[in-house]
């Protein structure tokens, strides 16, 4: 039986927590993710959690504690922000190197410098290559729900890789929304016990964690953690198809608005969707052929699925909250391209930076992204393809 | 449930290393042979020990076996004869040798 | 307590051989000792920086350790314990775990001094329930021999070298114990390899098993580091105590107790002459240097006695 009520994303996602009961929750506080642990203390003061709460000295410890406690067999998570991420980026590598289902509430900020509080992806998009699956909100209602399913899928046997649950800081953090929560004993019934194989306080057998590894095997290991990611979108689909068995709603890899038959798309993710999806209703109105795909699993990168979505597509824009400094564009614009060359698509793509530190994007933006597609594609060339949406020239 | 290392020579393949690197179960070092370094080795006179143990805590390599209070012969297997045992001992029952 | 040398060799190992540590190495014979702490029965995690300790004891797929054990990074060795006491907490808590665990970290200078001083601190100010081992060879032994804040004053290191214009390290070590003691955590004590070991198998069953936050500080020399003749490591460890250049004490619950006052006090460079790195500080016309030296040593040690002295 759902409830309807009014919170905002760092609640939602307190909530779930509170509904997960999790074992071990290190934190350290940074701006926008401080509530998450801030509302978690107050369960913890109230005895409506059995979570041992560790309030760390950095971000560094916190990973690492979430790290200890996962090895040691109990169910962990962390939450935090840009330079706190950017901080323990060397634990997210081991997290994921040792195969530990642990979950990480992440809050996107930009990165210093200079130091900014407000939303975009650089935190998240630097740590895309740690080996953690990133599963990304557009709102309040996605954050809490991908909340819920997150131990699901890291915690899976064919899985067992750390997560890491998006949201856009402030923007949904902060913001208020509608929403539905699923009963306690709904999450509990869907999320289950933890069942670690091997862990550190396991009476029957020791374990140790952590080796050094020589070459003869470093490469071997690597290769056999990728396998683990190979079974994600596999995974993602399944657990999201039982959550829609309970909530009444429905997650894939990512969402197709409105792309039936577009032939104009912009590809993003994150808050700003929602502003996209205003745009596409309006040109949608005017006849225009336009749609979005809204990057839901971003690591791994469901490229496949993401170029059969975009089949037929005449051009797309692709749109990353953050910069790359590669000259060419940001890393959802890179996993795309390759994913339509890949595909073979003749589609023509363009690549927008945009929203970093915070900076708003309106409706009346995208639809001149929209504009910008018609006329590439008239003119059969996308032109500059790195571009900035919303710069001061 | 403990792991078999027999397997995970430096020949294995990825699938068959262990999930995540973890060994499960403890002390398989005990199948690494470093008794192979060493150019000296310690030689035990058993005739001349009184039992007294102060060679047992100072070895680095656990290379002493003691049991019920009294220590066995040395893990020839492990010793990397440092030679600190020899100079721990008071009673001379212990001595280095060219291997 | 009462204390039985023989009982505590006689319980069983519990740091494997077949590890890759050099030959002689102060470090493992630190663990091994320390380890004997534990009562029989009571089973451990073992969590270590990264390290010598850490690459030679856990180079996969070999573990010395017969506890469980896990490594995380360099720095971290801290927080990354009291992630493992919290799970340990938190599944008593909910009936899952009957068996009694203790929590043993194992750190180098290095990882404890230095890069991972953060992460110890808070370890030890949240009064975590874990005995934090330093096995101090005065230098970052892993990379090869450079200097750490733990590295005394004049040592020839591979980052502080002697030359024309050096005399080695020009500062003089941090003092941990003192900083860890001054945490205000249960228990803290200093201490180094000496006869049958009993200051250090005492020490270790009290921090082991004195409830909340313990630090153990383990003056453990290095053949390679310090340039030595390995089979002497006994001799420079008692050199280290009867020069009052590593004294031996401990912190219970803020009252500092001295366990050892040498009935002659011997000069610094009998500890230092054996040792290669302070080997230019016996070149003719250096002699200031070990005075200055000395007179380190000397106000460190009535600092200490003056500490004491007031329980």
């Amino acid at each position: 039986m759902a409830k309807r009520d009014r919170l905002s994303g760092n609640e939602a996602i307190a909530i779930a927590l509170r509904q997960i009961n999790p074992d071990v929750f290190p934190a350290f506080p940074i701006t926008p993710s401080t509530e998450i642990p801030q509302y978690f203390a107050s369960f913890v003061a109230n005895g409506q959690v059995d979570t041992e709460f560790i309030p760390v000295e950095s971000e560094h410890s916190s990973m690492s504690a979430a790290i200890g406690a996962s090895a040691a067999g109990a169910r962990s998570l962390t939450a935090t922000s840009s330079c706190g991420l950017a901080y323990m980026w060397e634990e997210l590598y081991i997290a994921a190197s040792n195969r530990l289902p642990l979950a990480l509430a992440l809050v996107n900020r930009a990165l210093s410098g200079p130091i900014n509080i407000n939303c975009d992806h650089s935190d998240s998009m630097g740590a895309r290559d740690a080996g953690w699956i990133q599963i990304y909100a557009e709102n309040n209602q996605e954050a809490y729900d991908n909340m819920v399913q997150a131990y699901r899928i890291s915690e899976h046997k064919d899985v067992r890789l750390p997560v890491m649950i998006c949201q856009d800081g402030f923007i949904t953090s902060h913001a208020v929304e509608n929403m539905e929560l699923l009963e306690d004993g709904e999450v509990k019934e869907f999320v289950g016990e933890y069942e670690p194989e091997n862990y550190l306080l396991n009476p029957e057998c020791p374990m140790a964690v952590g080796p050094y590894s020589i070459t003869d095997y470093y490469m071997e290991a690597k290769r056999n953690q990728a396998e683990g990611m190979k079974h994600v979108e596999k995974v993602v689909l399944e657990v999201a198809e039982e959550f829609a068995g309970i909530s009444g709603r429905k997650y894939g890899l990512f969402e197709a608005y409105r792309m039936e038959d577009a032939e104009y798309a912009v590809v993003m993710i994150g808050s700003a969707a929602g502003t996209t999806k205003d745009a596409v209703d309006q040109l949608r109105e005017q006849g225009e052929k336009v749609g979005l795909l809204k990057i839901r699993l971003y690591r791994p990168f469901p490229a496949e699925a993401v170029a059969k979505a975009l089949t037929g597509v005449k051009a797309v824009a692709v749109m990353d909250r953050a910069e790359g400094y590669t000259n060419h564009g940001g890393p959802l614009g890179a996993d795309v391209m390759s994913a339509l060359y890949r595909a073979r698509s003749q589609a023509l793509a363009v690549n927008y930076i945009y929203g970093l530190g915070g900076r708003d994007v309106r409706v009346e933006d995208m639809e001149g992204v929209f504009d910008v597609l018609k006329q590439i594609a008239a003119d059969g060339d996308a032109g500059e393809t790195y571009r900035y949406l919303g710069i001061r020239e | 449930m403990a792991t078999d290392i027999t397997r995970l020579g430096v020949k294995a393949t990825w699938k068959d290393l262990t999930e995540g690197m973890v060994i499960a179960g403890a002390g398989t070092s005990k199948e690494f042979n470093t008794g192979e370094w060493s150019t000296d080795k310690p030689v035990f006179t058993e005739e001349k020990c009184r039992q007294c143990l102060l060679c047992t805590p100072v070895c680095p390599d656990s290379c002493i076996p003691v049991k019920d209070g009294k220590r066995g012969g040395f893990d020839y297997d492990h010793c990397k004869g440092c030679g600190i045992c020899v100079k721990a001992c008071p009673f001379g029952a212990i001595t280095m040798e060219g291997v | 307590m009462s204390y039985n040398f023989k009982e505590t060799m006689s319980k069983p190992e519990r740091l494997a051989p077949g590890h890759r540590m050099c030959a002689g190495c102060g470090g493992t014979i630190a663990v091994r000792n320390v380890l004997r702490g534990l009562h029989e029965g009571d089973k451990a995690v073992i969590g270590n920086a990264t390290g010598c300790l850490e690459v030679s004891t856990f180079t996969y797929p070999y573990t010395a350790w017969e506890d469980s054990y896990i490594h995380n990074a360099f720095e971290n060795a801290g927080a990354t314990l009291s992630g493992v006491e919290g799970a340990y907490r938190v599944l008593k808590r909910k009936g899952k775990l009957d068996e009694t665990y203790k929590f043993i970290t194992f750190g180098g200078d290095g990882g404890t001094y230095d890069i991972g001083f953060q992460s110890l601190s808070g370890a030890m100010e949240r009064n975590t329930d874990m005995v934090y081992v330093c096995y101090d060879n005065g230098a970052y032994m892993n990379t090869g021999i450079q200097r750490s804040s733990a590295t005394p004053m004049y040592a020839d290191t591979t980052t502080t070298p002697v030359g024309s214009a050096s005399n080695g390290k020009p500062q003089n070590r941090k003092d941990l114990a003192a900083i860890i003691a001054a945490h205000d955590i249960p228990y803290v004590a200093q201490t180094t390899f000496i006869g049958n070991f009993k200051d250090l198998h005492v020490k270790s069953e009290k921090a082991i098993y004195t409830p909340g936050a313990a630090f153990l500080n383990i003056m453990a020399p290095c053949p390679r580091g310090w340039r030595y003749n390995t089979p002497d490591i006994m001799e420079i460890c008692k050199l280290g105590v009867e020069t009052c250049y590593w004294p031996l004490f401990e912190v219970v619950e803020g009252k500092w107790i001295l366990n050892y006052e040498p009935k002659n006090k011997l000069p610094v460079e009998d500890f230092l002459k054996p040792q290669g790195r302070f080997k230019h500080l016996f070149k003719k016309g250096n002699e200031y240097l070990i005075e200055e030296f000395q007179r380190e040593v000397d106000r460190r040690w009535e600092e200490l006695k003056f500490r004491c002295s007031r329980g």
